[in-house]
């Protein structure tokens, strides 16, 4: 009777990293077809969630605590921030972020919860599409967006606007 | 006599609770988020539009609808610095149940302040 004999280096991941096959290829932790994008997908919720902590409490704190608070809000408010830069790259970054932050935590709902691969792909269409219609639509609103409009050959008011 | 599965250091406990309240408020804001898109996009409609529209946001019933998806946002943002915290700080996993305990003292803490400002200028007179 002889002793298995195992080679050097016997750490598995170290044995994965140079191609041997004592592990069996659905345990391998690289050089699957899927790469490395649900490690990335992990790291994205993690970096992404602290920078939307900062943007959405800002964008709360401003819109609703400030001052009037939600009684402030109407057309002139929108206009009054999107007229300057900071507030459009503001909240262009806490759409983008927030959207993928959000598609990406439905994904993993999806792939949790739908057990048949039909369901989860048709779901993932559904989602996929809602998110690239919203981001879409978001980002060309806030860079089309014209904070003084003239109404019936009327300027709205609002201290932004240059004299017409 | 059958007994219940016994409990283990994850199932039905704080960790559990805390990945189920994580879920349902993420589903929740996200839900919100394709609504608000939505809904700011009318001023590039037009000023009237829009106006219309959001003062739906301003009775009093959506004045609580309000505070309950903020309750929501601010749940998970602290639980999410929460994992953070559990997947990079090297004692995150063995204080993990304190630091649900102080996300959910902070987390009312802020509710309550923030409650008593937006209801009383969403409520109040106007």
């Amino acid at each position: 009777m002889s002793a298995t004999q195992i080679e050097s280096p016997r750490s598995p991941k170290a044995a994965a990293k140079i191609g041997s096959n004592r592990i069996a290829p659905q345990y391998r932790r690289n050089g699957s077809s899927k790469g490395n994008f649900e490690m990335l997908a992990w790291l994205f919720m993690r970096l992404s969630g602290v920078v939307l902590v900062v943007l959405i409490f800002g964008h709360l704190t401003v819109n609703l605590l400030v001052g009037e608070g939600i009684h402030a809000i109407d057309f002139g408010f929108v206009a009054g921030k999107w007229a300057d830069p900071f507030w459009q790259i503001w909240d262009l970054a806490m759409l983008w972020l927030a959207m993928l932050h959000g598609t990406n935590g439905v994904r993993t709902i999806i792939n949790d919860y739908a057990e048949k691969d039909a369901t989860r792909l048709w779901l993932k269409v559904v989602l996929y599409a809602a998110t690239t219609a919203i981001i879409i639509l978001g980002t060309l609103v806030i860079f089309t967006f014209d904070p003084c409009p003239v109404v019936n050959g009327v300027q709205l008011p609002g201290g932004f606007c240059p004299a017409p | 006599m059958p007994t219940k599965p016994a409990g283990t250091l994850y199932r039905g406990r704080e960790g559990m609770w805390s990945w189920v309240g994580h879920r349902i408020t993420g589903v929740v804001i996200f839900f919100f988020l394709l609504v608000h898109v939505l809904d700011t996009s009318l001023v590039r409609v037009s000023p009237e539009a829009y106006t219309a529209v959001i003062g739906a946001y301003k009775n009093p019933l959506m004045a609580l609808g309000e505070t309950g998806l903020v309750a929501a946002i601010v749940f998970h943002a602290f639980n999410g610095l929460r994992i953070i915290a559990v997947d990079f700080w090297k004692k995150g996993a063995k204080y993990q149940r304190q630091m649900l305990w102080a996300v959910l003292i902070l987390w009312a803490v802020v509710m309550v302040g923030f409650s008593i400002r937006h209801l009383s200028l969403a409520l109040g007179g106007h």
